[in-house]
């Protein structure tokens, strides 16, 4: 079934008018979705770093910045160019190689996991097959670049910083896992685009979070986990740890943390947004729109429309979700070690377990609502 | 030859020689810390090869499994306990080695054979079942593959129990491989809060 816009098919024909073979008309098409979706993480990081200066100023009674183009918009330029020009201090009794590789392994995995990201019926870099366990997988390499640069550190904070890391990712993994098969099991497919058409039917009402409202939660507590944003940021606790595994670090290394750690925040949004809030759906389905205004859905009208409310709906939704772990910052005190290994194991855990059997019951007892 | 087949080559050799280069580093490396990340970087490129293959789950399970799980572990491991402690020399080291080599030589000359003599039937890429092996492989491991994989299971749960009583050592009182008496003072007997004792 062919709906949607299509641009990779159109872009192979526009080129293949010119004589040029498919296959090399397939590696200049190649890298163009690509760049537009880093340079799309990129700029997403640089609203947040400004959303994120802003609301928490507002949530302490501040102005925050402001004076850096209108309301600050231009702050977190100033702050990435800051960071930019810096030395690159390597300590001397720090591990050379270990010390570079971390960052980049923390952020390299990151990064490929938009590889899954869709804003649309056709928007996304490739339709994998195994869409979302692929992002699970990568999202499993990172704590190893935190170890790494941990270690590589020699600095007793680094250390600590960089083992909380890897317990506190390892310990939320399960239940994210375990959260994203029961969405799975309602889907029959790990492909992130039948994951949001099977939620497409009756607009709002049909979204996941109705039919897997403890599995959004679990889904949400551990994504915030793994991003170590606040209730959960053990890894960095100021007051305990310096700044944890990035104590050591300066310049643009210190940034290609920054950068993942935000990178990794707005994916997680946007990730419960595709696997709970319906993705790139409006509200109301567009069909019945269309419908309204007598228009065919194959119309080209439609089809723009539809692409443009499907983008801006999933970076709506995704932004909504950054707000609240912003919100959540400023409003949640930082848990302690031992309740942060409780919560992951002795109660997410067990409720995701049986979020899974209940969802698994569900589908057998009402095949035409939990997915035949 | 074409574009496609020319960048399969390409990754294929890189994958290759990182693996070879990574595995003889693990084995004669002298830190244990470089060991254990080159060890990550082998299981990668193994899930790189698995990739070619147009195994895409296996690949993404084999990250999943031996990089996010396996290797966090073992670095993990690596750093909790990193003590430098010299090592007793060990007195015929030179017999030891030369029986090592030849076992690892038999085995490398099995391989061989085996590699040789069996004929490879190579599935055309028509044939390929590409994206739809998720499915494939869950039919089997529920059919005919159900006891290998529940037997799988009781040995993860036997590994489990096994390292829960080595770590509570405290339901014993000998120790297990000296057979002395277990000095208790070590073990953290409750996990009360510190804090909230204090008044």
């Amino acid at each position: 079934m062919e709906y949607g816009l299509d641009l990779e098919y159109s872009f192979n024909e526009f080129l293949k008018s010119f004589g040029i073979s498919s296959e090399i008309a397939h590696v200049i098409w190649l890298p163009l979705p690509m760049l537009l979706v880093l340079v799309s993480a990129v700029v997403g990081v640089l609203v947040t770093v400004w959303l994120e200066r802003k609301i928490s100023a507002a949530a302490q009674q501040r102005i925050g910045p402001e004076y850096a183009g209108a309301l600050g918009v231009l702050q977190p330029i100033a702050d990435g160019l800051k960071l930019l020009v810096k030395e690159d201090i390597i300590p001397a009794k720090a591990d050379g190689i270990l010390f570079t590789a971390g960052p980049i392994l923390v952020l390299v995995p990151v990064i490929l996991s938009w590889l899954i990201v869709p804003f649309g019926q056709n928007l996304l870099i490739s339709n994998v097959g195994i869409g979302i366990f692929l992002w699970i997988s990568l999202s499993s390499i990172q704590p190893i670049g935190l170890l790494m640069s941990g270690y590589a550190s020699n600095n007793k904070y680094s250390l600590l910083g960089g083992l909380r890391a890897a317990a506190q990712s390892i310990s939320y993994e399960i239940p994210l896992a375990l959260s994203v098969l029961a969405i799975v099991l309602m889907t029959n497919s790990l492909s992130t685009i039948d994951i949001v058409n099977q939620q497409s039917g009756a607009g709002i009402l049909s979204w996941n979070i109705w039919r897997q409202p403890v599995g959004f939660i679990v889904f949400w507590i551990c994504a915030l986990a793994e991003c170590e944003r606040l209730p959960f940021d053990l890894p960095e606790a100021e007051e305990e740890l310096v700044a944890g595994y990035q104590t050591e670090y300066a310049g643009m290394k210190f940034a290609l943390f920054y950068l993942g750690s935000y990178i990794n925040l707005i994916l997680s949004a946007l990730l419960v947004s595709i696997l709970y809030l319906g993705g790139w759906g409006f509200p109301i389905p567009v069909e019945l729109i269309a419908k309204f205004l007598n228009l065919p859905i194959n119309s080209p009208f439609i089809q723009v429309f539809t692409a443009s409310i499907g983008i801006v709906m999933t970076v709506l939704k995704a932004y909504l979700l950054v707000f609240i772990a912003i919100l959540l910052r400023w409003t949640t005190p930082r848990v302690r070690i031992d309740q942060l290994l409780d919560l992951g194991w002795k109660f997410l855990l067990p409720i995701s377990l049986a979020n899974l059997l209940i969802t698994a019951g569900l589908k057998l007892a009402f095949p035409q609502f939990f997915g035949g | 030859m074409s574009i496609a087949i020319t960048t399969q080559i390409i990754c294929f050799t890189v994958l290759s020689l990182v693996i070879l280069i990574g595995a003889l580093g693990v084995v004669l490396l002298e830190s244990i810390v470089y060991s254990a990340f080159l060890l990550g970087g082998v299981f990668m490129s193994v899930a790189g090869l698995y990739l070619l293959l147009n195994a895409s789950f296996v690949a993404a399970a084999q990250v999943l499994v031996y990089v996010g799980a396996v290797n966090v572990l073992i670095i993990f491991a690596i750093m909790l306990v990193n003590k430098k402690e010299d090592l007793k020399p060990i007195n015929d080291i030179k017999s030891r080695r030369i029986i090592s080599t030849s076992i690892c030589l038999t085995l490398l000359s099995l391989l061989i054979r085996v590699d040789l003599t069996n004929v490879w039937s190579l599935s055309s890429p028509q044939n390929s079942i590409g994206e739809e092996s998720t499915i494939r492989i869950g039919e089997h491991l529920f059919s005919d593959y159900l006891l290998p994989f529940e037997v799988a299971s009781v040995l993860l749960l036997m590994a489990m129990i096994g390292a829960i009583v080595l770590a509570r050592r405290d339901v014993m009182n000998k120790d297990i491989s000296t057979g002395l008496p277990v000095d208790q003072e070590l073990i953290e007997k409750s996990s009360e809060p510190l804090l909230t004792n204090k008044n």
